[in-house]
């Protein structure tokens, strides 16, 4: 494959820096929110949970609750419509759909700590949290499987009796691996052979939570026409309705979900949690019912990226060369199977052209809410091994680890290990921008005292992101200003970069476009704003619908100006008659027309769109300074490269790049669950789940490098994901360029590190 | 004549081949010819319950790309076919 | 449930200048009384035990997150919250220096760090980036990273007029 030549396009709007359109609102705090939603007969609901991970539900008695004065309704799964399908269909989906509704409540048995078992709704919240107390459940403890090796090991105890699990194909029964999945290219053997080097490491993961500070929340009201509609904080309006049908047995077109503004979700806010329980309890009590999660459960039953072992082998040849590489990733999934294991195995080596790799992926229930997507989901845990293997390759082989990966990196046409190709891809420049940076070429200075050292590490990550469906409708006002309507929830500012990308084709200004995110039954169907696809995908859909809306203006200025619509040319804004000079209208002007030429002009703009365009690439590099007395890591300096394809708003695409280091920085530092062998975690503060604070993170450098992606009309990539790939390991790398040891473990907190230079001193 | 990449679960069926050359114009003839010639891989190609569709989880990546088509994508003589896992790309199963 | 209902307590004090009274259980948080009772919802939940710092208020000038003060404790307090931070019609220059900077993503922390920024500038005009973080360290973002946060109170710092600014160097 050869890559195109790109013509060079001038922007007039994208790569500016306006303020976004929702930036007021939020600055005022008029913004609303999930939780703040308020409507005539609002009640308030309250969830019990169980207690305990792993426990038979013997019995729940709600009689005294039901009594208690301004209770208005209590439900336990039984109220669920999906218990008689159950045993009636077992067939796949099904059962999928029964772990869904299982999920958000528990039936038969409770299989993580937080496991909602029944909840109420009442007049007021504290009425509704003493009903709690009013509950009898009588719970038979089981013994809860809560790592990775116990669930493995023969004779575990089983999650779900009834799980059939996959391996490479095959089903077995009675087991705890849901899936386990296999690639192949090449023979690993015979590469591990040709090498002069190999270096194999193995790494433990802790799981770790996305940390949006606006717990999960939900309203709904459940009309007596049969009209369920819900307003929520989350990232997939559509499938929200999707699932919400799934697990209450309703038509899609009965459920209206109004997506709120969302206080974060970094792939946390996509699955249904307490959606389904707000739309029963308003069934049965006929008011409107809010849910808020309370923060204890957000960390204990929402769903966190999954932790595990990951166990990664490269050999090298005496020029660097990788002449193979096999990786053994095993996920925790929680009680549920899907960790993510295939786009793990997927990107484990996605920055590396290797002819000879293996690679395994293990889905593993254990008794810990089920894990869900966090930011490039399952690529960093995996990434993590593969980038420490590589760090110390090149300390074996004596190479400068950006011109390792340089000469090994993946490049367009090569092959990925699930098979496909690469497409024209920014591998090669995000590594060849830190190379070039100030901070590469920057001495690393002596520590600040004697007990303290620095040290330096990079890494590289990958994301490979999703295209997908989006729909965006554009109505021209007399004005010139346009609105156009998304059904893509706007977490981060992407009403700017989709306007901004409409605004582009109709040659007006961002601000001229007033863009809308609305709900279920008022756009077309939108896929969810994850994968790194808004931008991408929604910007095509807003681009496809300014185009529509161009075709039709220039059809307008022929009527206006009687001649014939081939010779209206439309260029910066501007309509003209290339037949008769001096006949221009600008945008605006025109727009000023549409009603005596035909009436106002409204276009929908559709897209589905057959994956990405290759994805994104970054490189990071970072300087640590240890105290070697206490442990802590400081992190002195950091820079971050990441290819954006075309950055449409610089300003936000930084955002992304530095939010995602900062989560990473977290992840390889501090947050971990602290799980008893009870499966409760012990920690479940944003105490002592330790994000980190402004104190604990220098400036991100930024670099944006814009190799731009051909399935764009722009060259947009999408790049929300990316950023939390390479800190673990770049950080590891620095401690070990500091230290002398390899810490293989997350989080890197300060006893580890003791433990560490202690098994150092002693050896 | 298209090329079929095959994955690991699949390759019990092709006696260890991890490509093949199959002749056909769209992704249903393929998946027909390769049932001809490989015995049994079509029920893990086809949905049970609608034989337009992939099974659930499973897409294929035609030129590099998703199908949106299904089973109905047409293919060029040199077009290279991957079946795979979904990938959800931050999505998650409800 | 055999407990005696205890009498609601009768709250009046000063809220973005205007007085206010309102009633509220003895056990109501502040931050559900704004909320709920005065429906002032610029004012967020995060974690509900002090430890995020989205429902940051100040009490007399001083910043509290307000779901840790109970409602009758603002009895007589002078109360400012995110609704009260703009000029009307306008807005602050922190807000301002938010939007230019890029400084919120999905905006759920912005209204905290917001009143605990106006905080500092009014006590210390002339804060270093330092002193800024160090400030801001009791509230938690977890989109941005806090660099464009850092940013905007400093540029709304230089921004501000200042009749006593300590500064020196170029504004």
């Amino acid at each position: 494959m050869t890559s195109k030549t790109e013509p060079k396009r001038k922007f007039r709007v994208v790569g500016t820096r306006p303020i976004r359109h929702d930036g007021w609102d939020k600055v005022l705090g008029r913004a609303a929110y999930g939780a703040d939603v308020k409507l005539p007969g609002l009640v308030h609901g309250a969830v019990l949970r169980s207690p305990h991970a792993h426990a038979r539900i013997v019995k729940i008695d709600t009689a005294k609750a039901e009594k208690a004065p301004g209770v208005l309704a209590v439900m336990t799964a039984a109220d669920m419509p999906v218990a008689a399908s159950q045993v009636l269909d077992l067939g796949e989906e099904v059962t999928n759909a029964t772990y869904a509704s299982d999920r958000v409540m528990a039936r038969a048995k409770a299989v993580y700590n937080g496991h909602p078992v029944a909840a109420v709704a009442a007049v007021d919240l504290n009425t509704a949290l003493e009903a709690l107390t009013l509950i009898d459940v009588v719970y038979e403890v089981l013994t809860p499987v809560v790592t990775i090796e116990q669930a493995m090991a023969p004779g575990a105890p089983l999650v779900h009796d009834d799980l059939v699990g996959d391996d490479i194909g095959e089903r077995v029964e009675h087991t705890n691996v849901a899936e386990h999945i296999r690639y192949e290219v090449g023979d690993p053997e015979a590469g591990f052979a040709e090498a002069s080097t190999i270096v194999e490491l193995e790494c433990r993961l802790s799981r770790a939570h996305q940390g949006y500070i606006e717990p999960q929340t939900a309203t709904a009201f459940w009309s007596q026409d049969g009209k369920l509609t819900v307003w929520t904080s989350t990232q997939a309006s559509f499938g929200q309705r999707d699932a919400l049908a799934g697990v209450l047995m309703r038509p899609v077109s009965s459920i209206k979900v109004v997506p709120m503004e969302i206080g974060g979700g970094f792939g946390g806010k996509i699955g249904i949690y307490l959606e389904p329980l707000a739309a029963v309890l308003s069934r049965k009590c006929g008011r409107p019912v809010k849910l808020v999660m309370e923060r204890r459960a957000v960390f204990d039953a929402t769903g966190p990226a999954p932790g595990g072992i990951v166990r990664v082998k490269m050999g090298v040849d005496d020029k660097g060369l990788i002449t193979a590489a096999t990786a053994d990733i095993r996920y925790g999934a929680g009680a549920y199977p899907g960790a993510q294991i295939n786009p793990a195995s997927v990107c484990v080596f996605a920055s590396y052209r290797i002819a000879n790799a293996r690679v395994d992926g293990y889905d593993i229930v254990i008794n810990l809410s089920k894990t869900s997507a966090y930011r490039a989901p399952g690529a960093p845990q995996a990434t993590f091994a593969t980038e420490t293997v590589v760090d110390e390759i090149c300390r074996r082989i004596g190479m400068d680890p950006a011109e390792f990966r340089l000469l090994n990196a993946s490049k367009e046409g090569d092959r990925r290990v699930d098979g496909p190709a690469f497409p024209r891809i920014g591998n090669v420049e995000v590594v060849e921008a830190i190379k070039g940076s100030a901070h590469y070429r920057s001495k690393l200075g002596p520590a600040s005292s004697p007990a303290k050292k620095r040290g330096r590490g990079m890494a590289s990550g990958f994301w490979q992101g999703i295209g997908g469906k989006s729909t965006v409708t554009i109505s021209v006002n007399n004005d010139g200003v346009v609105s156009l309507i998304e059904g893509s929830v706007d977490i981060g500012g992407t009403r700017a970069s989709i306007a901004m990308q409409a605004a582009e084709v109709l040659g007006i200004a961002a601000e001229d476009v007033h863009p809308s995110v609305v709900d279920t039954d008022s756009i077309g169907h939108t896929d969810l704003t994850a994968g790194s696809r808004t931008t991408y995908a929604t910007g095509a859909a807003a681009i496809k619908a300014a185009e529509q809306v161009v075709e039709e203006m220039k059809n307008r200025a022929a009527l206006a100006w009687e001649t014939d619509a081939g010779n209206v040319r439309f260029e910066d804004g501007v309509f003209s008659n290339a037949v008769a000079k001096g006949q221009r209208l600008t945008f605006k002007e025109l727009s000023g027309k549409l009603g005596a030429t035909g009436g106002q002009i409204s276009t929908t703009g559709v897209v589905n769109l057959r994956g990405s365009g290759g994805g994104s690439f970054a490189a990071h590099l970072v300087d640590v300074e240890v105290d070697t007395e206490t442990g802590k890591v400081e992190i002195l300096r950091y820079t971050a490269a990441q290819d954006a394809g075309k950055a449409v708003h610089p300003a936000y695409v930084e955002g992304q790049m530095e939010g995602g280091a900062v989560q990473g920085i977290g992840w390889a530092l501090n947050e971990e669950y602290v799980v008893g062998d009870d499966g409760v975690m012990q920690n479940a503060s944003f105490l002592d789940y330790r994000m980190p604070t402004t104190l604990d993170v220098p400036t991100i450098e930024t670099i944006i490098v814009e190799v731009p992606n051909e399935r764009h009309p722009f060259g947009v990539r999408g790049i929300g994901e990316t950023g939390i790939v390479p800190p673990m390991p770049a950080i590891s790398n620095a401690l070990r360029d500091a230290l002398g040891v390899r810490l293989t473990e997350l989080p890197m907190k300060p006893g580890r590190i003791m433990a560490a230079l202690k098994a150092q001193a002693a050896s | 004549m298209p090329t079929v990449f095959i994955a690991m679960p699949l390759r019990r069926f092709t006696g260890g081949q991890a490509t093949v050359q199959v002749p056909g114009a769209t992704l249903r003839e393929v998946v027909e010819n390769l049932e001809v010639s490989f015995p049994g891989v079509k029920a893990r190609l086809v949905d049970e319950d609608d034989p337009d569709k992939l099974p659930p989880g499973l897409s294929a990546i035609v030129d590099g790309e998703a199908t949106v088509l299904g089973l109905r994508q047409p293919l060029e003589p040199d077009s290279e076919v991957h079946f795979l896992p979904a990938i959800a790309g931050g999505a998650d199963a409800p | 449930m055999t407990q005696a209902p205890i009498a609601k307590a009768h709250v009046r004090c000063e809220l973005n200048g205007q007085p206010v009274e309102f009633l509220a259980d003895q056990h109501m948080s502040l931050l559900e009384a704004l909320r709920e009772v005065l429906d002032m919802t610029g004012t967020k939940e995060g974690c509900n035990d002090g430890n995020c710092g989205a429902c940051t208020v100040t009490m007399d000038g001083r910043i509290v997150d307000s779901c840790l003060v109970l409602a009758p404790e603002a009895d007589g307090r002078r109360l400012e919250t995110i609704e009260g931070v703009a000029p009307p019609g306008g807005l602050h220059p922190l807000q301002q220096a938010f939007l230019e900077e890029a400084a919120l993503q999905c905006g759920i922390c912005t209204p905290g760090f917001l009143v605990a920024a106006k905080a500092l500038l009014e006590r210390e005009p002339a804060a270093d980036e330092h002193r800024i973080r160090h400030w801001l360290a009791g509230n938690l973002c977890r989109c941005t990273g806090y660099d464009k946060i850092v940013r905007a109170v400093l540029r709304a710092e230089a921004e501000q007029p200042k009749p006593r600014a300590r500064r020196s160097g170029t504004a």
